[in-house]
């Protein structure tokens, strides 16, 4: 037995030492980016990452999966083991600060701002909505806007009716829509209901107001609140029946074949409806959702630098790049978003890209609930539940008192 | 010791499967357990210990009791009746000897062999609501053979109701399962007896009625027990035919969401606490029900 001792101890540390990966240059980035332009704008900042930093050798440990759902449950699992990442995706703002800032996670990034001078060059709000008491925890790499309307120009144009500008104009076109049998708004799966009444709220509020919701400072019961449940609960009226059995590009498919008239859509429609060979401006057309002119309701995705990275400097090197202008203008054009940095080359970016880069250097930044940057996951969660039960009973009062009540259990009012 | 020193053998075979049972199973309902009534909440765990408040949370969540549990409830109804009934259907339709039987048994095991994902998005398409231009799938077939009135809105009607067509898929995928138990019952019931019932005048349908129908109540119940714990953890059928949809949401999908979507480890633990102790509610009594059978044996 004595003998066989060291044999054992000898496979052990064979195994052992295989799992324990990993030389010191190694920098590790946990992200969801792992198909279409998305990938491909991974790849593209990684040849950035590669050129200025030869010495780093980079893994890409992206996990499938829609919006990180997947991913973030297997983040949760490797935190949990001590085992981070030396850097990983999150929505930009409170879904990232409530998850990671509040179990101690990350580090502030202050000191990186200062030093690459980042604030000059991205806009205040945007800072704003992703700091928590002056500190900033992570580099947005794009920038997505939430209150996009789609439509088809030539359709509209069929039907004899314009791209409404407020909800009240946008019930009256539906009604005529609705005449003609045509679906006035396309939707899909729940969290596009989510989607449409963020755009609601903030239209029917305003920016300050809307912000205000957010911060603590409003008033979930206050009568304009009621007012946006109520535009809401009739724009769901117009809208297909099949919306709770299909996704999102399903519903812009609508738009596309005339079926429907409008989608209320992330940015990200403009790459399907690219894919389905139309043009911006003369194949499709976009505004900003009704009441939202003016304002920029964006999403973000933004790398973090865990506390203890393994290769901080690796770490810290993969931030620079993906807060630089290169980096950004690498990612961007490919994944079909914009840089959060407003010096982007506009040459690199198409007829709608370029527009919305003008709009996020003048309009009035808010922040998307559905995808991240408004609300921690915990009251969201509560948020969506919530809204879930109205789609079901459709009793506004009820759901006013539950949002009150979320903010005051999860949010802001507590 | 003597008796160790010659079973050494099975005793170390057995060790590895009891060892991770052990841990991988019991470990972890017990720290499930511990977790259902502790405060944790965000990545952090916190073991501060809440008795049984998250329980009571939930009791008084509407999504938790106006839904889940309704649709949960629904869902396992149709199921396993539908699967039941079909299945035994088919096994005694099969069981006539009928030409080309090993033929039918395999199509009607195929489904069994697809992942319910698969099942749940060929059935988004089958069961599309859409309606006058754009009606596809089953209501496009009822449309063009002039059976308007069977055209629905499919699990998107309205609760509790709407969940009841999910099941459709379900009893398409088990059913084959139940009629190979059922027609593993059939055939295991001597041909004497049915003769001797027949020789004394009985009907056919009192042969089935009397004979054959009782002597399957061991399968009956094996199908019963499993089909309703699969019922009790339908998640992924679910998730591919709607996404998550408040309206049919089921406890699994519950829990999920709440605890990797919102973090909240406590509520998704006691969660997963409730849908265990009713499976056992399910699966412990025919576990002693068997184990004493064997001892009778």
């Amino acid at each position: 037995m004595t003998r066989r001792l060291p044999v054992a101890a000898a496979v052990l540390a064979l195994v052992l030492g295989a799992c324990t990966t990993g030389s010191s240059n190694e920098v590790e980035v946990f992200s969801w980016w792992t198909a279409g332009g998305e990938a491909d704008g991974l790849e593209a900042m990684l040849d950035v990452f590669g050129e200025e930093y030869p010495d780093y050798e980079f893994v890409n440990a992206a996990v499938a999966g829609g919006a990180g759902t997947e991913a973030r449950a297997q983040l949760a699992t490797r935190l949990s083991q001590d085992d981070p990442p030396s850097s990983w995706q999150g929505h930009a703002g409170q879904e990232l600060i409530g998850t990671y800032v509040a179990a101690d996670q990350i580090e502030s990034l202050n000191f990186l701002y200062d030093e690459e001078e980042w604030r000059d060059v991205m806009p205040e709000g945007l800072i704003d909505l992703i700091s928590e008491d002056g500190e900033i925890y992570s580099v947005p790499v794009n920038i997505h806007r939430a209150n996009v309307m789609w439509f088809i120009p030539e359709n509209l144009e069929g039907w004899g009716v314009e791209a409404p500008t407020t909800w009240e104009e946008f019930l009256t076109v539906a009604e005529e829509l609705d005449s003609q049998g045509v679906t006035p708004l396309a939707m899909g799966f729940q969290w596009t209901s989510m989607h449409l009444f963020e755009t609601i709220l903030l239209g029917s509020l305003g920016a300050d107001a809307y912000n205000a919701l957010w911060d603590g400072s409003g008033d979930w019961s206050s009568a304009e609140v009621a007012d946006a449940i109520a535009t809401f609960d009739a724009v769901l009226d117009y809208t297909n029946e099949d919306a709770s059995t299909i996704e999102w590009d399903a519903a812009a498919q609508l738009v596309v074949d005339g079926d429907a008239a409008f989608q209320i859509m992330g940015d990200w429609a403009e790459g399907y409806l690219k894919s389905k060979e139309l043009d911006p401006e003369t194949g499709f057309g976009w505004a900003p959702a009704p009441g939202t002119d003016g304002m920029f309701q964006f999403l973000s995705d933004s790398f973090v630098l865990p506390k203890d990275a393994k290769n901080r400097d690796g770490a810290v090197a993969w931030l620079k790049v993906a807060g630089s202008q290169a980096g950004q203008d690498a990612f961007n054009p490919v994944k079909g978003s914009i840089p959060a940095r407003s010096d982007g080359d506009r040459s690199l970016y198409d007829a709608y890209l370029t527009s919305a880069m003008d709009d996020w250097a003048a309009d009035t930044v808010v922040g998307s609930l559905t995808h991240g940057v408004v609300a921690n996951d915990a009251w969201k969660a509560e948020i969506d539940t919530a809204l879930g039960l109205f789609l079901s009973d459709r009793d506004p009062d009820a759901f006013q008192t539950a949002l009150a009540e979320a903010c005051t259990a999860e949010g802001a009012c507590s | 010791m003597t008796w160790v020193r010659t079973h050494w053998i099975p005793l170390a075979m057995l060790a590895p499967s009891v060892v991770a049972v052990g841990i991988f199973v019991y470990g972890f309902i017990g720290w499930s357990a511990r977790v259902s009534v502790s405060d944790w909440q965000g990545l952090l765990p916190d073991y501060t210990f809440v008795g049984l408040d998250n329980f009571a949370e939930l009791m008084t969540d509407r999504r938790f009791t106006e839904f889940d549990v309704i649709n949960t409830v629904v869902f396992t109804t149709f199921f396993v009746l539908g699967t039941v009934g079909l299945g035994l259907l088919l096994a005694i339709l099969l069981d006539r000897h009928v030409p080309g039987e090993g033929i039918f048994r395999s199509i009607f095991l195929f489904p069994l062999a697809i992942s319910l994902i698969v099942t749940g998005v060929a059935w988004r398409w089958l069961m599309n609501p859409a309606t006058d231009g754009r009606t596809s799938g089953l209501n496009l077939l009822f449309d063009s053979f002039g059976l308007d009135a069977l055209i629905n809105a499919w699990y998107t009607t309205d609760p509790p109701w709407g969940i009841a067509f999910v099941a459709l898929p379900a009893v398409w995928q088990m059913s084959g399962f139940t009629m190979a138990l059922f027609l593993g019952g059939l055939r295991a019931i001597p041909e004497e007896l049915k003769e001797a019932a027949r020789a004394d005048g009985a009907s056919e349908l009192s042969v089935y009625r009397f004979i054959i129908l009782p002597l399957l109540r061991p399968a009956l119940l094996s199908a019963l027990i499993i089909l309703g714990h699969l019922s009790l953890k339908v998640f992924d059928l679910i998730v591919a035919l709607t996404g998550r949809n408040l309206e049919l949401d089921v406890p699994a999908i519950y829990m999920w969401t709440t605890t990797f979507d919102a973090n909240n480890f406590a509520r998704g633990a006691a969660i997963g606490i409730l849908l265990l102790l009713s499976v056992a509610v399910l699966v412990i009594p025919y576990l002693v029900w068997s184990l004493r059978r064997e001892t009778e044996l």
